[in-house]
């Protein structure tokens, strides 16, 4: 049983909306010295497998659904 | 081939919700519009439900939310109809058939591959991404789009070039993006540009009236053929005037500016 951890986020130079309207929010609110904002998404996906097996896996999941490989990058961990 | 002939396929799962305006359309210009699950056309309803693509002569992909956007907006139902029944749709496309996306069923056709297609038929991974809109916020507001096709769409033929319709939109990802460079001219040259956002005098949009920030304002494209087609702005809800935003202001037609995009496709089906 392995447990794996999958990123997504957006590639350089992608423009995102998401992570600067966060950072506008959170200067509005008080906070100071905020630099870049970004929002990523995770996935943490049960898999019954040795974890180098599960890391491949999660890495075909990827292509096939959890990434479009246009503007998004994709890191796959064992948790 | 007669318009009431004509079979539609208005194809939906969990979280489409525009499938009754797009089989009202197609319905209101003389075709059969029949609103099928995919799980229908899959084998996994009953014996009486079950459907075949092949049996139909359009392919549309309503707007929604199909799948509740999770992932990427439409990246679900595209991995789901390719799983399934990737290589019929794939023939369907070679066989000349019209393939209409509106919306979420344009990122459906990024997301499968359909669009933009520059290389092949149906690409492995997608080779394109409609992204979040510059304003990070939903868009809901009349657009104006010009008709920038030179004639290959089936779905502007009957549009003359560079005539202006106005068409809503209302859409959170709408930017159409690509890491090449070329992407704009490639499309260009292969006449795939179909409807660009323009201000409501004609000239180069900016926000809102681009509402998502889509480079060289596009707001429609179609496969190198020209019988895929997919678009953000919604033409299924304004086919009468009463749904126009300017009806009761000197609008004078009684239809909506979205009809004559379904009358051309059904002109085309009507040739073959």
């Amino acid at each position: 049983m392995a447990v794996i951890e999958i990123k997504i986020e957006l590639k350089k130079g992608v423009a995102d909306p998401e992570g600067k309207n966060t950072k506008k929010t959170l200067e509005a609110l008080g906070f100071e010295g905020i630099g870049e904002v970004k929002a990523i998404k995770t996935f943490v996906v049960e898999l019954d497998m040795p974890e180098d097996k599960a890391v491949a896996a999660g890495e075909e999941m990827c292509r096939k659904l959890l990434a479009n490989p246009v503007i998004q990058n994709y890191s796959v961990t064992v948790r | 081939m007669k318009a009431e002939d004509v079979r539609v396929c208005v194809i939906r799962i969990e979280g489409t919700n525009c499938e009754d305006e797009m089989a009202n359309a197609f319905t209101m210009v003389g075709a059969q519009a029949e609103k099928v699950h995919l799980k229908q056309l899959i084998g996994q309803a009953p014996a009486s439900m079950q459907r075949s693509l092949e049996d139909y002569d359009v392919l549309a992909f309503p707007g929604g939310f199909s799948a509740g956007d999770y992932v990427r907006a439409g990246a679900i139902f595209g991995a789901r109809i390719k799983s399934a029944i990737g290589s019929d749709v794939k023939r369907f496309v070679e066989a000349g058939k019209p393939v209409l996306g509106i919306c979420n069923g344009f990122q459906i056709l990024v997301e499968m591959g359909l669009l933009p297609a520059i290389e092949e038929t149906m690409s492995e991974s997608p080779t394109a991404a409609l992204y979040n809109n510059n304003s990070g916020r939903f868009e809901c507001r009349p657009t104006v789009l010009r008709n920038d096709n030179r004639g290959k769409c089936v779905f502007t033929s009957e549009v003359p070039q560079k005539s202006l319709l106005m068409i809503p939109s209302a859409h959170a990802e709408g930017k159409l993006m690509s890491m090449d460079p070329d992407f704009v001219q490639k499309l260009e040259d292969n006449d795939q540009v179909v409807f660009r956002y323009v201000c409501p005098d004609g000239s180069d949009a900016e926000y809102p009236w681009n509402p998502n920030g889509s480079p060289s304002d596009i707001a429609g494209i179609c496969n190198p053929a020209g019988n895929v087609m997919g678009m953000m702005p919604h033409p299924e809800r304004v086919m009468t005037r009463f749904t126009h935003p300017d009806w009761t202001r000197g609008y004078d037609s009684e239809d909506g500016d979205g009809k004559i995009i379904f009358q051309s496709v059904m002109k085309y089906l009507e040739k073959l």
